[in-house]
């Protein structure tokens, strides 16, 4: 009986449930900690039942079947990935508020245990890094690029179902993690030879790796469509210099993707392959060198942290531009810009390790190419300023969100400077300094990117605008929250309190501490915003919508499509002459125009290969963190099945006749006909049914 | 959307027809870009390899468990399957029937059945040396680095009868045609690698 229970449950026992340490040991620490970790539990399993539950209840299941999940669309998957996004967003959010509660109350003691804490700081910057920035920052190119370069959808729609499949499984396996626990104590870098069996025999560690495998096959997945679109989906007339600077920030992410995220793969698998079955890479004995894995891991995650903040560079583009009025100034110089940090992004790896004992010419080398990366990165500065230089600024929620990048990222890129030199890294480093500087670096940069984005492009989704009393909340609760938090760890960096600190005992942090606390309770609030304000633009989508789908007067070509934008995007591909093609249109008078003739279209079939990645890959996964082999053996050869057997498909498109598009579009523009357009100063009252004022010929309106 | 004839000099794919040619463009191209991020992982675990030739432990070395006359074979095998599958391209480009490039497909996937072949025994061999992966951080490296070509080329295996088993079912159609297009990318892609192994790993230990 027990010899089966192992064959069937591996190691997975008892002891993993949440509650088991409370009820074996009952001690004030372990029922405190018990209690946390199980009301977390609960609520993930609370969560899926209330989802599964509403499905059944509206009968939606065919629906979410048929419409979501096996639908080949970009726009779709863009909105699938951003929804993942979000759900691990609001957890790492809430697992980041107990971390500030434990260290306001960490003098002498507090109420975490430092195990679970170590899980809660790992999960933290694992789920906000692999599960909620680069779904969210993918979702947003998915959904938005191949609209902006006129095009119908990305090169390969299969293989994006199958990477979003793989980034759905390895958000999973951290989710269950949550129930059938421990997750890894190692940190989001998980450095060896902490996270070697011999140290670290858990389930743990293992759930990280292949979390994090997931999720890194899936970006590389994504880099690839991304590129290959770029360079072969533009419409006619996009040249390259004609895209909106989204686009370049795209590519130069697709690009660092597709160099970037292979270190990351090798050093999970080298790291697996010791653990698993017994090799010496990153051991302390037998030859093994952990200095390799900080090399490999470093080589993925310092453009990684480009991958992460060069789209939010794109958007605030998009947004300064729009809501100035105004054409991008310097498109040119932020191209180079923007290519220079792709480029200089993997020349700088080693200063995340300046203290692990290279020589000080070395540490020099890289301080100064370090440094270097601030230039274009002022550059673009300037070049947002001076895009709203003279400009007739409106006072949005992106806009909100993009002067508080503004500002913030620019003192945190101060920050990144003093970091740069390695003399005074030596003082500084593993401290909270460092935490509040990246954090620094990616609240205003990334995240107010993606909510700045999320505002910016809601309209375009789903046909209505987002609530905006409780976006102007969220946004500066955002700002606010995220000032309070952080400023206070470069004082407690400089106090010298290192990071990842279960408890301390220096009196003189406290007051830092506290405010902390303070801000992460703002930031709480800023998330409740957000929460309230979606509820509230659900309830009011008939008051706030845009269906024309041009709410902002926009000047790329994802404007020029109805809201949200039919399967096939644009009924004739359209022919671009210069850039901001869609404000050229407006301000000629050739927007909205009826085509000459229509074509039938060609688009993707649906297909289950997401569904089928997702689910293969989080049983393998799963087996493979508690030793259950025939689930790995059983998942890996369906997942190989059902490769080859795609490959047998031939039915995999289907035509839309032209009598449809010729149909759809046509009603659409009939709406354009009957719609009042409004001007900007009243693109935020219910008068706007997203159509613009078009501007009088040459003029700034 | 121009419609020249010979957008791919190694396809032939019927009447040139524009959107054709731009779909095929696009598979073909974004195999090669997917061939340079798998290039990164090659390129990644030769360095690690290098950098832990000095992490023996003690243990055997390249000298005791490398054999040139084995991996000197295992060269050959692959470097005249790689040949045959130009042989086999060249069939699918310029004859009408479908003798030739199923003898050619053939050919390769025994000479690919027997590289792998030949490897384990080679494996094998240096298992009874002593020489496991669990000895030293050198045959750790060692044993991630030969393996996943090794594993390459049998993933190519599988595909190769996979579009065998889509020739009898579907004939000579397009999927069919992008896909040994690609097939063949990868098949010259890994004799590439292993020139690679060849060199650094066996020429390089034994010298």
């Amino acid at each position: 009986m027990n010899h089966l229970s192992d064959l069937l449950l591996g190691r997975l026992g008892r002891d993993a449930l949440p509650f088991w340490e409370m009820l074996k040991d009952p001690t004030t620490s372990s029922i405190i900690n018990g209690i946390i970790a199980t009301g977390a539990a609960a609520m993930v399993i609370l969560g899926a039942l209330v989802v599964a539950g509403l499905l059944t209840w509206y009968g939606k299941w065919k629906i979410l079947w048929r419409d979501w999940l096996t639908s080949p669309d970009h726009k779709k998957i863009g909105i699938m990935f951003i929804i993942i996004a979000m759900v691990m967003l609001l957890r790492a959010v809430i697992e980041a508020a107990i971390m500030r509660a434990q260290q306001a109350l960490g003098l002498g003691g507090g109420f975490l245990s430092p195990e679970h804490f170590g899980q809660l700081f790992t999960t933290h910057g694992t789920i906000m890094i692999f599960f909620m920035a680069m779904p969210f920052l993918t979702g947003v190119i998915n959904h938005v690029m191949p609209l902006q370069i006129g095009a119908r959808d990305l090169s390969f729609p299969v293989m994006n179902t199958v990477s979003l499949g793989l980034t759905a499984a390895g958000a999973a396996l951290v989710m269950v993690s949550l129930v059938l626990a421990p997750f890894s104590t190692g940190g989001w870098s998980g450095y060896p030879p902490f996270t070697e069996s011999a140290v670290n025999p858990g389930a743990g560690v293992d759930y990280w790796i292949w979390a994090v495998t997931l999720s890194t096959l899936s970006s590389t997945l994504t880099g690839i469509n991304f590129a290959v679109t770029i360079y072969k989906k533009r419409t006619r007339g996009m040249n390259l210099m004609r895209m909106p600077l989204f686009c370049w920030v795209s590519l130069c992410t697709a690009i660092l993707m597709i160099f970037g995220m292979p270190p990351l793969t090798v050093a999970t698998a080298l790291l697996a392959l010791d653990r698993y079955l017994d090799f010496h890479f990153f051991t302390a004995d037998l030859g093994g060198n952990m200095m390799n894995y900080i090399n490999l891991f470093w080589a993925f995650g310092h453009p990684e942290v480009y991958i992460l903040i060069l789209p939010a560079f794109g958007i605030y583009s998009e947004i300064f531009a729009n809501f100035s009025g105004k054409q991008l100034y310097g498109y040119t110089t932020l191209v180079i810009a923007t290519m220079a940090i792709a480029v200089l992004s993997f020349t700088v790896w080693l200063h995340h390790f300046f203290t692990m004992g290279q020589s000080a010419h070395v540490n020099a080398v890289f301080g100064i190419a370090t440094m270097l990366i601030g230039i274009p990165t002022g550059v673009k500065i300037y070049d947002w300023m001076l895009t709203m230089y003279r400009g007739r600024v409106r006072f949005s929620i992106p806009m909100v969100y993009a002067l508080g990048f503004l500002m913030l990222f620019t003192l945190g890129g101060l920050s990144g400077i003093i970091l740069a030199t390695p003399s005074v890294d030596y003082q500084v480093h593993n401290s909270l300094f460092l935490v509040a500087h990246f954090h620094n670096m990616l609240i205003p940069g990334l995240l107010f990117g993606m909510l700045a984005a999320y505002n910016y492009w809601f309209p375009k989704a789903f046909g209505f605008r987002l609530e905006e009393r409780w976006g102007y909340r969220a946004a500066f609760s955002w700002i606010i929250g995220f000032m309070l938090a952080f400023f206070p760890l470069y004082a407690l960096g400089l106090l010298g309190m290192p990071r990842r600190t279960v408890t301390f005992f220096t009196p003189a942090y406290l007051p830092w501490t506290l405010a902390a606390g303070l801000g992460a309770l703002v930031i709480l609030f800023a998330v409740y915003c957000l929460i309230m304000q979606l509820w509230q633009s659900v309830r009011l989508r008939q008051e706030n919508a845009t269906p024309i789908g041009d709410p902002w007067d926009g000047r790329s070509l994802e404007w020029a499509t109805p809201a949200p934008p039919p399967e096939y995007n644009f009924p004739v591909l359209p022919e671009v002459y210069s850039h901001d093609p869609f404000t050229e249109q407006k301000s000629g008078g050739r927007a909205y125009q009826r085509p000459e003739r229509y074509a039938d279209i060609t688009m993707p079939a649906n297909t289950a290969m997401g569904v089928i990645t997702a689910v293969t890959g989080f049983l393998m996964a799963f087996g493979l963190t508690w030793y259950m082999w025939w689930l790995v053996i059983a998942s890996g050869a369906v997942a190989l099945i059902a490769v080859i057997a795609r490959g047998y498909a031939r039915n995999t498109t289907r035509v839309i006749p032209a009598a449809e598009v010729q149909r759809t579009h046509e009603r659409w523009l009939d709406d354009v006909a009957r719609t009042t357009p409004v001007t900007r100063d009243h693109e935020h009252t219910r008068a706007n049914r997203g159509l613009a004022v078009p501007p009088e010929q040459g003029a700034i309106q | 959307m121009s419609t020249q004839p010979s957008r791919h000099p190694g396809l032939n794919l019927g009447e040139p027809h524009a959107e054709a040619h731009s779909a095929n463009e696009e598979f073909v191209f974004g195999f090669w870009v997917f061939m340079m991020s798998d290039f990164i992982i090659f390129g990644l675990l030769f360095a690690t390899y290098a950098t832990m030739l000095g992490g023996q432990a003690g243990g055997p070395g390249p000298d005791e468990l490398f054999e040139l006359r084995g991996a000197f074979i295992e060269t050959m095998l692959l470097l005249v399957s790689s040949f045959t599958f130009g042989m086999a391209s060249l069939a699918l480009k310029y004859r009408e029937d479908r003798k030739w490039l199923i003898i050619w497909l053939l050919i390769s996937l025994v000479l690919g059945v027997a590289f792998i072949g030949h490897e384990l025994l080679d494996f094998h061999r240096m298992f009874d040396k002593g020489g496991v992966p669990s000895r030293s951080g050198f045959l750790s490296a060692f044993f991630a680095l030969v393996p996943l070509h090794g594993l390459h080329v049998t993933a190519a295996c599988i595909w190769l009868i996979a579009l065998l088993g889509q020739i009898a079912v579907h004939g000579l159609d397009h999927g069919v045609k992008i896909s040994l297009t690609r097939l063949a990318i990868l098949w010259h892609f890994l004799d590439i690698v292993w020139i690679g192994i060849f060199s650094l790993v066996y020429l390089g230990g034994l010298a």
